[in-house]
């Protein structure tokens, strides 16, 4: 600790994992938004109009906080990481401008109009707002996914005359198949932080018995269109994404399950603590054969553990890999049990009277956040020791004339600013939830009183 | 190709220059146009529906320099390090003032956003100008094709210049005076009553500043970067850019006493994209220039691969057509002035 790219690695971590609390939500969200506001164009039920009004403050609010923490991370692209840049920036500033180009103008241009112009857009108007909105966060998502899909698995490049790298085919960059499934994976991540959100606000009404109506909403939308998410996430996503991992980047398969000798039938880690300096795994609770065919779908596959691997190809933090990459996966585990039980429920007819099942659902909400960012950490803390994956390691990849002492500055900034934006933001969002859905509520009263004042 | 993509960034600049430009202005002057809380709503349901979308162009246009230009991108955000990052807190800090602002009516929380939302923009125009100043004057390159500058030195142009000096603070003073007056036109157009008059007058007084200082500033340039002189002299048809700011601070005075709140607005368009033009142009074919100009980076040293070049110039066509088209869109539906009656967004419900 203390060297100048461990500083650099901090900042970037700490900045990305804040950054990513919004975007997962408004991804989810917008979909959901979308489902809301076909809802209502079809019923031509005002109740669903309420309804997304009230989601798209709070989504107003997890945007604004999604902008503005999301420069940061364009700028330390340049400030944090000028060498990286300087050899990459040929091909991975082709997707990161794309974003700017073809998503964040159609998402904040149409977001205002649904925020604002309801009225001035009338009713399908104010459906394509919202979808244009859905389909400009879901257009970034996929540019930031290709982005980090090329760091984990570089294609569609060569080396240029100079030493960068250059771009030779832009549609390998683009249709890098380790992008479609990360891709995936991360929007199916995203839907479920929207679904668990919405079902446990709409359970906390149910339970503390208020707004009963948009609390069946909240908790049927998000149980029906959660359950789904929940699955896809695990088969095929998740499973590809793990296949992918293990034929392409071996050395961080071996570290994620704490396998440090090679085995055929190797055995699936439920849980243990990886000891790598004795390279065991302690108190180990294994499934016998399952990583074996869980990989290559054989129960007797030899898989390469860290021994084969010389330890400067290794993870350098085989601990929390370890243990992002279980944290994900049991979390994940038990969200299909959550959801899959919740839509019985619903199917039965039972599940706005079933207590428990609403406090576990209004019990979930913070899990999936914990979830996607134990999947980031996992995706890369899996890609070192390298930066891009093969080509450049993360050490040679800081910016040369940076000093600790700077970067340490503006991180401790960094820590200060986000605590004090977290509460913020965890005040108001929950001001909003008391406030509810009904137009009552809101701010039309101290509206009122302004209007007589004048 | 490069030099194509050297005027394509630089429009993308000059268009987040204008956009951004007006409602960092409004924040710059917001305390000092708007008093009751009324008469601030006003000012933040003018930029309201638009504001992030002119930070967008911010993001846009620095993706924009990153893929076409990746030995610059790395080189200047490395050296600038220090106040980016600060640019980045205000940026934050400014976004989540006028977010925040109006969920809660409060004695003391709406003056407390309000206080930041100036604060921040008005810090941001000073930084902005400074961040302009460097790289007229040139920053502290060599042979690695990196610098780092601290925030200030000993405020003279020596070779180990820090971010802060007396020429770039006069930039920096320069850029808020004319933020100050461009953001005032916009509030004045955008709003009625006494904040419009307000916004009108305080527009009308930046004038005098900027129109001197723009004076002393440019004949400054001209002596520390010999290279704008250069250019003018090779390629006269340059002096169109100039020209059209010399005719933008001319409109603006004009407009103003006729009292034409829109074309007064976009005479100081006119000004802005002259300046910045002229200071491009002036620059060119530098992307960076050093202290000692052997180490300026170049086109064609901060460039990036032709073939990604190219193949960047078929989206990005396709990409800023659209978003033309989205912004012309929402101006349009958020044309006229506000009116704060309806709801705290001033945009009914």
């Amino acid at each position: 600790m203390g060297q100048a790219v461990d500083v650099h690695r901090l900042q970037f971590a700490l900045t990305i994992t804040f950054h990513y609390i919004f975007p997962q939500l408004t991804m989810g969200l917008a979909l959901l938004l979308v489902y809301l506001k076909t809802k209502a164009l079809r019923t031509g039920d005002e109740h669903y109009n309420r309804a997304a009004r009230f989601w798209a403050r709070i989504f107003g609010i997890n945007f604004a906080l999604g902008v503005v923490t999301g420069i940061p991370m364009e700028f330390q692209f340049g400030t944090n990481w000028a060498a990286f840049s300087k050899a990459a920036g040929g091909v991975i500033g082709q997707t990161l401008a794309m974003e700017g180009v073809f998503s964040f103008f159609l998402e904040s241009s149409f977001l205002g109009l649904f925020l604002f112009g309801e009225k001035r857009l009338g009713r399908i108007g104010h459906w394509v707002a919202a979808f244009l909105v859905f389909l400009g966060s879901w257009l970034s998502g996929y540019f930031i996914v290709t982005t980090d899909a090329w760091m984990q698995h570089p294609t569609g490049y060569r080396i240029g005359s100079n030493g960068a790298i250059e771009l030779s085919s832009f549609l390998d960059l683009l249709l890098n198949k380790w992008a479609l499934w990360q891709y995936a994976h991360t929007m199916l991540g995203a839907v479920q932080t929207g679904c668990f959100v919405m079902a446990g606000v709409g359970a906390f009404y149910l339970l503390t018995k208020r707004h009963d109506s948009y609390g069946h909403t909240f908790v049927r939308a998000g149980v029906l269109v959660g359950v789904v998410a929940a699955i896809l996430q695990l088969v095929p996503t998740g499973d590809m994404q793990g296949k992918l991992v293990a034929y392409n980047q071996q050395p961080t398969l071996a570290a994620m399950e704490g396998l440090f000798e090679s085995q055929e039938g190797a055995p699936l880690a439920i849980l243990g603590q990886p000891d790598v300096e004795k390279r065991k795994l302690d108190n180990p609770l294994e499934v016998p054969n399952m990583l074996s065919f869980l990989t290559y779908r054989q129960w007797r596959a030899n898989i390469k553990g860290l021994a084969d691997f010389p330890q400067t190809e290794w993870p350098d933090q085989i601990p929390l890999l370890y243990y992002s990459y279980h944290v994900m996966v049991g979390l994940g585990t038990i969200f299909i049990a959550v959801m899959v039980l919740a839509a019985l429920l619903h199917w039965r007819g039972r599940l706005y009277d079933s207590r428990w099942m609403l406090w576990m659902l209004m019990m979930c909400v913070p899990l999936p956040y914990i979830a996607n960012t134990a999947g980031w950490m996992t995706a890369e803390l899996g890609r070192q020791p390298w930066l891009i994956y093969g080509l450049m390691r993360t050490a040679s990849g800081i910016s040369p004339r940076v000093a600790a002492g700077n970067a340490w500055f503006t991180l401790i900034g960094f820590m200060g600013m986000y605590t004090v934006l977290g509460i913020l933001w965890l005040f108001l969002i929950y001001r909003e939830i008391e406030l509810g859905p009904e137009p009552s509520g809101h701010l039309q009263k101290d509206d009122a009183a302004v209007l007589a004042a004048d | 190709m490069g030099t194509i993509w050297f005027w394509l960034v630089a429009i993308m600049i000059t268009i987040y220059v204008l956009l951004d430009g007006f409602d960092l202005g409004a924040g710059a002057i917001h305390l000092l146009v708007a008093r009751t809380d009324k008469e601030r709503r006003q000012v933040l349901a003018s930029i309201g529906p638009v504001w992030d979308g002119n930070e967008v162009w911010l993001i846009a246009a620095g993706g924009t320099l990153y893929f076409a230009f990746p030995a610059l991108y790395a080189s200047a955000f490395s050296g600038f390090y220090l106040p980016l990052m600060i640019v980045v807190w205000l940026l934050i800090l400014r976004g989540a003032s006028i977010e925040f602002r109006n969920h809660i009516k409060s004695a003391v929380w709406d003056p407390l956003w309000d206080f930041l939302f100036c604060a921040s923009s008005l810090l941001l125009a000073v930084f902005f100008g400074a961040a302009l100043g460097n790289v007229v004057r040139g920053v502290p390159l060599d042979a690695s094709g990196y610098f780092f500058e601290p925030l200030w030195t000993n405020f003279r142009l020596g070779d180990q210049t820090g971010i802060l000096d007396w020429y770039t603070i006069l930039v920096g003073v320069l850029a808020l005076l004319v933020l100050m007056m461009h953001g005032g036109l916009w509030v004045q157009m955008k709003t009625s009553g006494e904040v419009s008059r307000r916004a009108g007058r305080v527009a009308g007084r930046a004038w005098w500043g900027v129109v001197a200082l723009t004076a002393i500033v440019t004949a400054l340039t001209f002596r520390i970067q010999p290279q704008v002189k250069e250019n003018f002299t090779t390629w006269p048809l340059g002096f169109v850019f100039p020209v059209l700011a010399v005719a933008g601070i001319a409109g603006v005075i004009f407009e103003l006493r006729k009292h034409d709140e829109r074309k007064a607005f976009f005479a100081s368009c006119a000004y802005l994209a002259g300046m910045l033009t002229s200071v491009i142009f002036g620059l060119y074919p530098m992307v960076l220039p050093a202290r000692n100009p052997v180490y300026s980076l170049t086109v064609a040293t901060a460039k990036a691969g032709e073939y990604g070049l190219r193949i960047g110039l078929a989206w990005w066509i396709t990409g800023i057509i659209l978003a033309a088209g989205y912004f012309t869109y929402v101006y349009r539906s958020f044309a006229g002035k506000v009116v704060v009656d309806k709801d705290s967004h001033g945009y009914g419900d």
